[in-house]
């Protein structure tokens, strides 16, 4: 999976920011995705590509079990969020759904991706390159059941 | 095994579980609201595309609905949504559908405990992230999203890793003025807002058996700011006594080993305790309230499933009683059971006597969605639990997250108000 990166140097981005509490009753997922990271980014709907990836700090998605916010993240383009923690129900979401790809990453990888890097993430080899840096990261290995749900496309698809 | 691990272990159908194990947990009791409900609605329409049949859910004698967020509905989309759920409740026969404007109605986590529909030991699932609230009553309660709550309405089980469990111990009687809130603010400064993330959080101690049952939510309320997955008390006779008041039958005790282990033990002395308020923008930025006493102020709320319990507004009113509110005040009781109690009990004169708005239960304001959400540059303390930014309205407003007690206090006074220091 390639992609280019968007990149928050930002710890704790909430669910508020990511898709605020006044389009909770919004269920279009087309129309929350022209909401996404308003909060935080109002130019995000219109900057962000197909395929783009998120990086951030820790505890990325902290607050709500608002699924509107890997869903409108998700919508806009985004294949996967690469931060140093998520917060446990915005990471279920993401899985548990199949929006996107929470992807964890130490501390030195998550400073040393840049804006607009072009990164290529293989969950099977458990790394990311980084195209633009000619640079290989660790991704910190999914836990046996969400390795499995991913590779089903969501607890739906996913055989206990 | 603690009474997380026990609890699971029990709806996992297995003699034992430890931390990190993998379960699929049997689900006792499950509640959706009028944001989670059509979530879910729209999941199911995803499914019935994929072939999977969404015509019957798995029991829906265990499933309840409440009207909270966006009631009473300020515009179409709203309505609709109301609508919505109506036809959820006809179409897969739900019984518990907590209608607003046709009797008990109230924010979907104050219902699961005035209503008693969750008891000691069972495992709660909610569409909502402070499911977290109903582990006050010793049961395991956890909020999940739209596709696992959809999953769990159609299969009656959902996936759980076994947190860890950290301990807070409160010792000794909480001081007058200090709150429930005050403490849990303290824990959540202490570990920061990711310090109990995929763990659970338990409350015991000689200052949680003397706290009331709502006390204890308003604890458990809050460890959703912390991350945790959820919070949790012993059940005691006092819990027993609660839910047969309102109209529980069969209800037991249900506990944890007393050898359990606990990954952490954190202690806390009542005594040592303050009024404390988070400033903008986190949960976890606190202060003593004192330290805030020339904040200006323009609006206190008294509302939310944190802060709108009968003893949230029992203790406001004490404070408002005689005086005049200097900002403007809304309080909202969280439940139309609470609202008549205080009626009753003559608290609602009280506030309308202090000059304050009374409305009716809702969600609306304390997420920013309707019904009094803040202006850009407006300041707000509030009984809430959140104060991101643009929580409660515009992203530049500021909300200072408070005891009913401080922001009451602070209604009168304009600003940021420790209630030891009101004339």
């Amino acid at each position: 999976m390639i992609g280019n990166v968007i990149k928050y140097e930002q710890d704790n981005i909430d669910t508020d920011v990511i898709i605020p509490g006044t389009y909770l009753k919004i269920h279009d997922y087309n129309e929350l995705a022209t909401h996404a990271m308003e909060g935080l980014d109002p130019d995000f709907p219109s900057k962000v590509k197909d395929g783009d990836f998120i990086v951030a700090g820790k505890n990325f998605g902290c607050g709500s079990s608002r699924e509107h916010a890997p869903i409108a993240l998700s919508t806009c383009g985004i294949k996967a969020v690469i931060a140093t923690s998520f917060a446990r129900i915005f990471y279920r979401n993401s899985v548990d759904g199949a929006f996107l790809l929470p992807i964890e990453v130490d501390d030195e990888t998550y400073h040393k991706i840049a804006n607009s890097d072009q990164l290529e993430i293989n969950i099977e080899k458990n790394e990311i390159k980084n195209i633009t840096k000619n640079e290989t990261y660790a991704i910190k290995p999914f836990s046996e059941i969400i390795a499995k749900i991913i590779a089903a496309g969501g607890l739906f698809k996913y055989k206990k | 095994m603690n009474i997380t691990e026990k609890i699971l272990a029990r709806a996992s159908e297995k003699n034992t579980v430890s931390p990190d194990d993998i379960v699929f947990a049997k689900v006792d009791k499950v509640m959706v609201h009028d944001v989670s409900g059509p979530g879910v609605l729209k999941v199911f329409d995803k499914l019935q595309k994929q072939g999977i049949d969404t015509s019957k859910l798995h029991d829906p004698t265990k499933v309840w609905i409440a009207e909270d967020h966006f009631v009473p509905s300020a515009e179409k989309i709203s309505a609709e949504n109301i609508v919505k759920l109506s036809n959820f409740s006809k179409k897969y026969d739900i019984k518990k559908h907590f209608k607003y404007g046709m009797g008990q109605y109230g924010i979907c986590h104050t219902l699961s405990h005035e209503e008693a529909l969750v008891n000691p030991g069972d495992v709660y699932v909610g569409g909502d992230s402070h499911t977290n609230t109903t582990g006050a009553l010793g049961a395991f309660a956890c909020g999940l999203g739209h596709t696992d709550v959809a999953y769990v309405l159609l299969n009656g089980e959902i996936w759980f890793k076994v947190p860890e469990t950290y301990y807070f111990k409160l010792n000794g009687k909480l001081p007058p003025h200090v709150m429930a809130k005050d403490f849990i603010l303290n824990i959540i400064g202490d570990i920061g807002n990711d310090g109990g993330a995929y763990n659970t959080m338990q409350f015991g101690g000689t200052g949680i058996d003397e706290m009331s049952i709502e006390s204890r939510l308003t604890l458990c309320n809050m460890t959703t700011e912390a991350g945790a997955k959820n919070g949790i008390i012993e059940s005691d006779k006092k819990t027993v006594e609660y839910l047969n008041q309102r109209g529980a039958t069969n209800v037991s005790e249900f506990h944890g080993d007393t050898d359990a282990d606990y990954s952490k033990i954190l202690e806390y002395e009542a005594s040592e305790l303050e009024p404390t308020v988070a400033k903008p923008f986190s949960p976890d930025n606190i202060t003593v309230a004192r330290e805030l006493s020339s904040t200006e102020l323009d609006k206190s709320y008294i509302g939310s499933c944190t802060g709108a319990k009968y003893e949230d507004l029992l203790a406001a009113a004490k404070i408002l009683k005689g005086r005049q509110v200097k900002i403007r005040t809304e309080v909202l009781p969280a439940a139309i059971s609470i609202y008549k109690r205080a009626v009753k009990d003559g608290l609602i004169e009280i506030f309308l006597d202090a000059g304050a708005t009374v409305g009716p239960p809702t969600c609306g304001a304390c997420c920013g969605a309707h019904m009094g959400v803040l202006a850009k540059d407006e300041i707000c303390v509030s009984t809430t639990n959140r104060n991101f930014p643009g929580r409660m309205g515009h992203v530049e407003s500021q909300t200072y997250l408070a005891s009913p007690q401080v922001a009451a206090a602070s209604a009168v006074t304009g600003k940021l108000t420790d209630p030891r220091d009101l004339n």
